[in-house]
């Protein structure tokens, strides 16, 4: 394998003006922050929509300006701000950005103009969809699948422009996940440094490589749609558009096929799901294991899920379409490789949890975020099972029982890993520590607010609550105490969104008046503590590569002093600090 | 393409041309190969896609082949005349690219020029085909099988257009007089895109002069009828 392409000692000429350091800067530091920021920015949106959505759920007629139109609006925005332009842009163009050259030992990434344009392109498809809030007819309110024909097709919301906004910003998306998905593959396949194979890498890297290899293969799937969807929509094309007789008059489209758009959508709709859950398994298995002082438990097998996982969420789509009909075997198919994933699934969060056991656990703001997480992804990933099997989804398909099965699995358990990841990596970033109170606070609002949220609507899903509806007055299957039950969700919902400004006052206060943190706060051994600076100047590690010489997870070793060996430390270095423990053990006080 | 062109330093690195060793120019050039490969996976998986689409599309009764006696593709003389350039382009850049590994600067400059100047000469031989299918009454929107048509040589004429930009970039770098030794890397890097490009064309050329048949065939193969 090849280490260290990048250069040894290459003479660097730091970048001095404001522009070229903090705007149009090639450092993967910086593009790692300008992403995060954008997709946290974004994602408040979403949260405001959600919050909107909640109070007409909860207290129906109480927002003036909320029609059916515009419910269905919030609603579509919500979801696909999240899943896309929050969670994909911020595990892959922020945590991928900063750790993986961090990481592997690297000065940046192989291509950083190209990681550079990758921003800049996300950051033109945020404008792009933000701007379909002000055309005439406002934002697409065709749910986030987009399903044809009713997505271009008059009488939706926002079939106008907002469709075509949203179709053009996801492609220019795409377009940006490519960039920089080609240089976190490269990065990690080309430039590690001296002595880090594959198998010494940190499942943090684990997971986002094996995560942009997905949004690689997958989001070609989205763009396909996305193009082909444009051509019905501005050329006439029947693609997906079937004959059909809207508002009275027959179209000029025939014979497509809005199950292949389907199929397309959900061949990148589902490996999404692990774009988003592949680097939070990694992530949060570095967490687990730095604040419970162990080693991750059996890391091999670690890999190998991750790896499986990626090669079986390619073959598992069409368990989103139970409900869109389909050939008997198809779904004995897709149902039996939907099971599957469960074991690879099943076998990290069992390795998480005896790396927990007997460990040295230190209940730090990261890792209750971290234990948080492997509760809820259980949660999420059993109800999966359910939903999994074809005669159990079709009663609970539409149903309220989806949506908390993938609001915990893919929306509250990820979220959970990029709070505690950011607590755990921002002394790195800043050279400071958050507020340890606010951030415990931050922590159990949100972790039991979400599930005051999510929990109760397993309940209103058996009870046959239908999503997608605006309104639910008049249907006798629903009982009054089905909106009670609405109205608390609401409440919870509200205070857990209102909640976020603590995370968000700390981020940005503790940037200036955090107590510095010094360059490994936590006793980590993988290489991003190990940096001569903190946070680490451009080029990351002064003169000289570090050279690795062991794997990331040396923490509790027995026989020396400190806790954790870093990866750094060589067979020789660590058999003196052995004799020095032996040492002082042999002439200290007993 | 831009991806494995740009491998060059960023604006904090060194960019003096003549002060990189050759071991790490050579380092340089294997990850920009290596990059360029990845991006060729998500072109495969992306033209993959919309085969797979154009497949199961074309089982829908509404399909009107192009290849009848009165439809625009029933002698696709133009697309093997299309054809030809793309070769050559191909053959010219082996050439540069061969030449470069010799040492032989003025044979990979005329390598070079001729691989740009034919990849130019069949985008322009695709838009008059495309020119001839809306003369014909074939619009894009005329039936499936045109506007798979379009879609189809659209977008591989983008991705060649895309390669062009960088043929261009490295044509500058000609001009400038870098060391052979690193336009050669990129000369390379050029020479495995068009090839690949190349292979995709043979590969849609195939698909789109086939018969309904054809179709019907390879779909009831893959399970999509």
């Amino acid at each position: 394998m090849a280490y260290a392409e990048q250069a040894e000692a290459e003479l660097l000429h730091e970048p001095n003006s404001f522009l070229t350091k903090y705007i149009w800067s090639q450092d993967h530091k910086v593009i790692a922050i300008q992403y995060s920021l954008t997709a946290i920015f974004v994602g408040l949106i979403a949260l405001v929509l959600s919050g909107l959505m909640r109070m007409q759920l909860g207290f129906p007629g109480s927002l003036a300006f909320m029609d059916a139109s515009t419910y269905y609006q919030a609603m579509t925005m919500h979801g696909m701000i999240m899943v896309i332009y929050l969670l994909t842009a911020l595990f892959l163009g922020g945590f991928g950005n900063y750790l993986i050259p961090l990481m592997v030992g690297a000065r940046d990434m192989v291509f950083p103009y190209v990681n550079m344009l990758s921003y800049w392109f996300y950051l033109l498809s945020v404008i792009v969809l933000l701007a379909s809030f002000f055309v005439p007819g406002g934002p697409t309110g065709a749910g986030w699948t987009l399903y044809p024909p009713q997505s271009i097709t008059p009488g939706s919301p926002g079939t106008e422009w907002g469709i075509v906004l949203m179709l053009v910003s996801l492609a220019i998306f795409i377009v940006a996940a490519t960039m920089g998905g080609l240089n976190y593959v490269t990065t990690v396949l080309q430039a590690r440094t001296h002595g880090m194979t594959l198998m010494r890498m940190p499942l943090s890297v684990w997971g986002i490589f094996m995560a942009s290899i997905l949004a690689l293969l997958a989001f070609p799937a989205l763009f396909v749609s996305a193009v082909m969807m444009l051509f019905d929509k501005l050329l006439g094309t029947s693609f997906f558009m079937p004959a059909i007789i809207s508002l009275g008059q027959q179209l000029d489209h025939q014979g497509g096929s809005p199950i292949l758009f389907q199929h397309l959508f959900w061949f990148f709709g589902h490996p999404e799901v692990y774009i988003v859950a592949l680097p939070a398994f990694g992530l949060v298995s570095d967490l687990i294991s730095t604040h419970a002082r162990k080693n991750i438990f059996g890391y091999r097998m670690m890999v190998w899920a991750i790896v499986a996982i990626g090669v079986l969420s390619f073959v598992v789509w069409a368990h989103h379409m139970y409900v869109s009909g389909m050939n008997p075997y198809f779904g004995f198919f897709f149902a039996t490789t939907t099971l599957i994933i469960a074991v690879p699934t099943a076998l990290k969060v069992y390795n998480w949890v005896l790396t927990l056991w007997r460990g040295d656990i230190h209940l730090t703001v990261p890792m209750l975020f971290a234990l948080a997480f492997i509760v809820t992804f259980l949660v999420g990933g059993l109800t999966g099972l359910f939903l999994g099997n074809v005669i159990v989804d079709i009663p609970l398909s539409d149903t309220y029982f989806v949506v908390a099965h993938f609001h915990m699995v893919m929306g509250v358990a990820p979220i959970l890993v990029v709070f505690g990841a950011i607590y755990h990596w921002y002394p790195k970033i800043t050279g400071r520590m958050m507020n340890d109170r606010l951030g415990k606070l931050h922590f159990w609002i949100t972790f039991l607010g979400t599930y005051a949220i999510y929990f109760p609507m397993h309940y209103l899903g058996f009870l046959g609550m239908p999503r997608r509806y605006y309104a639910y007055e008049n249907y006798d299957f629903i009982p009054q105490s089905a909106q009670d039950l609405n109205a608390f969700i609401t409440v919870a919902a509200l205070t857990v969104g209102v909640s976020q400004l603590l995370f968000l006052f700390n981020l940005f206060w503790s940037a200036v008046n955090g107590k510095p943190a010094g360059g490994n706060p936590w006793g980590g051994v993988s290489l991003e503590w190990q940096t001569p600076n903190t946070p680490p100047h451009h080029g990351n590690w002064g003169a000289k590569l570090p050279v690795v010489h062991r794997w990331a997870y040396d923490y509790s070793v027995p026989g020396i002093e400190q806790d954790f060996v870093p990866q750094t430390v060589s067979d020789e270095e660590l058999e003196q600090l052995r004799q020095r423990a032996s040492a002082s053990k042999v002439g200290g006080p007993s | 393409m831009k991806g494995a062109d740009s491998f060059e330093p960023g604006n904090g690195w060194s960019d003096g041309a003549n002060s990189i060793p050759p071991a790490e120019l050579a380092a340089r050039a294997r990850t920009a190969r290596v990059g360029l490969r990845v991006f060729l996976l998500v072109v495969s998986s992306l033209f993959f896609l919309f085969l797979v689409a154009f497949l199961i599309r074309s089982q829908v009764a509404d399909w009107q082949p192009l290849t009848e006696p009165l439809a625009p593709l029933a002698s696709p003389w133009q697309l093997w005349l299309n054809t030809l350039w793309l070769v050559l382009g191909s053959i010219a850049l082996q050439w540069a690219r061969m030449a470069a590994r010799r040492g032989l600067l003025g044979a990979t400059q005329i390598g070079f020029a001729l691989g740009g100047v034919f990849a130019l000469a069949f985008v322009l031989g695709q838009l008059w085909v495309w020119q001839q299918f809306v003369a014909w009454g074939y619009g894009v929107s005329s039936n499936p099988a045109s506007s798979f048509f379009f879609l189809l040589t659209g977008l591989h004429g983008l991705h060649l257009l895309g390669g062009l930009v960088a043929w261009s970039r490295t044509a500058i770098k000609f001009r400038r007089q870098v060391p052979l030794v690193q336009l050669g890397a990129s000369v390379e890097l050029c020479t495995i895109y068009w090839h690949y490009l190349l292979g995709l064309w043979l590969l849609l050329f195939a698909l789109l002069t086939s018969t309904p048949e054809t179709y019907a065939a390879i779909a009831a193969l893959c399970g999509l009828r």
